[in-house]
């Protein structure tokens, strides 16, 4: 219930999977010569003389078991239990720009509920001439838009304000997911209801115990928020909603309310607890922001990153990594290799597009010598994304929220990679 | 302008509306009939939230502490209590009714939740033992950081500076690790297995 996340908790072992089983140690030149035939080749294999599975084998897939550490990964010590808590998307191990469904994270403030379509009950009341009930099968006969959007949890990188302190783009970086939703724009349902144009607001609560409830500014509300059923072609996850959530493009994550069972056309925000204990910033000085809906530019190298380190030794790299903004596309990213000293434009493999995750790569000669990585993003208004020290200067260290500052990650000649800050 | 309709859905029923619409306004709008002390609410409180909160609201292991904490938002690690960071006491009834009990959500009555917020009050020294909490008395009650908020402000803090061409060579002279997460050691050891 407390999302506070703890600082600091000494004395858990360290990790480095990545390292420890790659085979780090294996830092032969890419381009080796084959002193004898490989029996891969020369000798026939099983697969290639007996049968595979059925196509009766598998009506719903999981990856092959050779993934099997593609998988989310709860941090314990975070919060006081396992309902409302976090979990983190693989991101280090993932490429291209759309989180599969079932490794994309969850934050729940009770649990994920069990809600099915014939239960469902969407509740538009408040300041409208027609309160209404929809039904799930309601909302299927309204035209429907297909988006694609990234939802960052406010607290992405949170722990990290005091210093260097999960060691994973993972743990650091991996509160997100971005996904293709299909939905109804929140606009065509309050017109249905025929909102007030004296609401200035509009109050979204859950079906599950938490509620969730958050306020959210008409104008938001009518310009671009959708009510989704779908995500990446199928029916939402039950633990990301099911059958229906709120997506709120480019704003935080808790305030795309799922499980959406009510909306409420109001005069004046609520004030929710969820916008007063919760996501309000503290600055150093003891005033807290409230209202920080926008998530700022950000980005993160994925990889190479302490996860995911470079097993194959000198010679042609790929730097990869995401890069996202709340207030619109990504332009540019680039990648330092020196701490910040230089800095080289990255190759967007797409161009950005609007509140969505954003692919980036430089693929560079790597000499062998430590690294220490970082990306920075750009973002269509103009705005850079700051290192954790200019964050630091405006905001203190106890804003818990929306840290979107530049990542290092301090690459050793061995390939193994640590999360690190720099002066 | 009159925007399209669909005819899809059907008018909410007034006792429905009653059921969901649950919610407290800073100006109390939304509150219940009833009322409550903390003297009832230590006995509820000791009942159905001391497990997790304490029996002082102080809260247990990491569970979060309701009391406490006057005075510490500019310190390093700030306590952020109903008393010492939540700016409207609305929010406490609300979410206390709402969402309370952890794990047997929304059985409270409006009485019992009156007295549950007269305790933590008490708790946090902001009302005398014998103050009768009730939608009349509700906004008599001073919350010591109502003036704590500011709306969001990085657009004149950070946007203007954050913005335009960055250095790209020669953009600082040395650079040393000046953290490691190594050091603190806090991360999960990875598994294959944790899945579940």
């Amino acid at each position: 219930m407390s999302d506070t996340f703890e600082t600091k908790k000494p004395n858990r072992r360290a990790f480095l999977r990545g390292a420890a089983t790659a085979g780090v140690g294996a830092l032969a030149a890419g381009t080796a010569r084959a002193q004898t035939p490989d029996p891969l080749i020369t000798e026939t294999q099983e697969w290639a003389q007996t049968f595979g599975d059925g196509v009766d084998a598998t009506p719903y897939g999981l990856p092959i078991k050779f993934e099997d550490d593609v998988i989310r990964r709860n941090v314990e010590w975070l919060t006081a239990d396992t309902v409302s808590s976090i979990n983190f998307t693989p991101i280090h191990a993932l490429d291209g720009t759309i989180t599969p469904q079932g490794c994309a994270f969850e934050r729940h403030h009770s649990g994920a509920i069990e809600l099915k379509k014939e239960d469902y009950r969407l509740m538009i009341n408040g300041l409208v001439d027609r309160p209404l009930v929809f039904t799930y099968a309601d909302l299927e006969r309204f035209p429907r838009e297909n988006h694609t959007y990234f939802l960052e949890c406010a607290a992405n990188t949170g722990m990290e304000w005091a210093g260097a302190q999960l060691n994973g783009a993972q743990f650091t970086h991996g509160m997100i997911h971005n996904m293709e939703y299909t939905g109804v724009p929140l606009r065509t349902l309050l017109e249905e209801a025929g909102y007030d144009t004296a609401g200035k607001w509009v109050f979204v609560e859950g079906a599950d115990a938490s509620s969730n409830g958050r306020s959210i500014p008409m104008e938001k509300a009518l310009d671009d928020v959708l009510v989704a059923f779908k995500a990446n072609g199928e029916a939402l996850r039950k633990e990301h909603g099911y059958p229906v959530r709120l997506v709120v493009p480019g704003w935080e994550g808790n305030m795309w309310v799922k499980w959406i069972r009510r909306i409420e056309v109001t005069d004046a925000p609520v004030e929710s607890r969820e916008e007063t204990s919760k996501y309000t910033d503290t600055l150093a000085n003891g005033i807290s922001r409230k209202w920080t809906w926008a998530m700022d530019a950000k980005s993160v190298v994925t990889s190479p990153s302490p996860q995911s380190p470079i097993t194959h030794g000198k010679g042609p790299l790929v730097i990869s990594g995401l890069a996202w903004s709340g207030r619109g596309a990504i332009t540019r990213v680039d990648v330092s290799k020196d701490g910040g000293k230089t800095w080289e434009t990255a190759r967007l493999a797409k161009p950005g597009e609007k509140m969505a995750l954003t692919r980036f790569y430089l693929d560079v000669e790597w000499d062998g010598e430590e690294m220490l990585l970082q990306s920075r993003a750009m973002d269509e208004t103009g705005y850079v994304q700051p290192t954790k020290a200019q964050l630091r200067e405006v905001r203190g260290l106890n804003s818990i929220y929306h840290n979107n500052c530049i990542q290092t990650w301090w690459v050793r000649p061995n390939g193994e990679a640590e999360n690190v800050e720099v002066s | 302008a009159v925007a399209q309709t669909y005819g899809l859905g059907r008018p909410a029923l007034p006792e429905e509306i009653a059921a969901w619409n649950l919610d407290i306004h800073p100006d109390g709008t939304g509150l219940p009939e009833g009322q409550g002390d903390a003297i009832i609410g230590e006995e509820i409180f000791a009942t159905k939230c001391a497990a997790c909160h304490g029996d002082f609201a102080e809260g247990i292991g990491n569970w979060p502490k309701l009391a406490g904490g006057m005075g510490t938002l500019d310190h390093k690690d700030p306590l952020k209590t109903v008393g010492s960071y939540w700016p409207y006491l609305s929010t406490s009834f609300d979410y206390i009714r709402r969402s309370m009990p952890y794990g047997n959500a929304g059985t409270l009555t409006a009485d019992e939740t009156y007295a549950i917020v007269a305790y933590i009050l008490y708790s946090n020294d902001l009302i005398e033992d014998d103050f009768v909490l009730s939608k009349e008395t509700f906004l008599d009650v001073e919350m010591p950081n109502a003036d704590g908020f500011i709306l969001d402000d990085r657009e004149e803090t950070e946007l203007a500076i954050w913005s335009g061409e960055p250095c790209m060579t020669n953009c600082k002279e040395n650079v040393e690790v000046t953290m490691r997460a190594l050091v603190l050691d806090v991360t999960p050891e990875e598994t294959t297995t944790d899945a579940s």
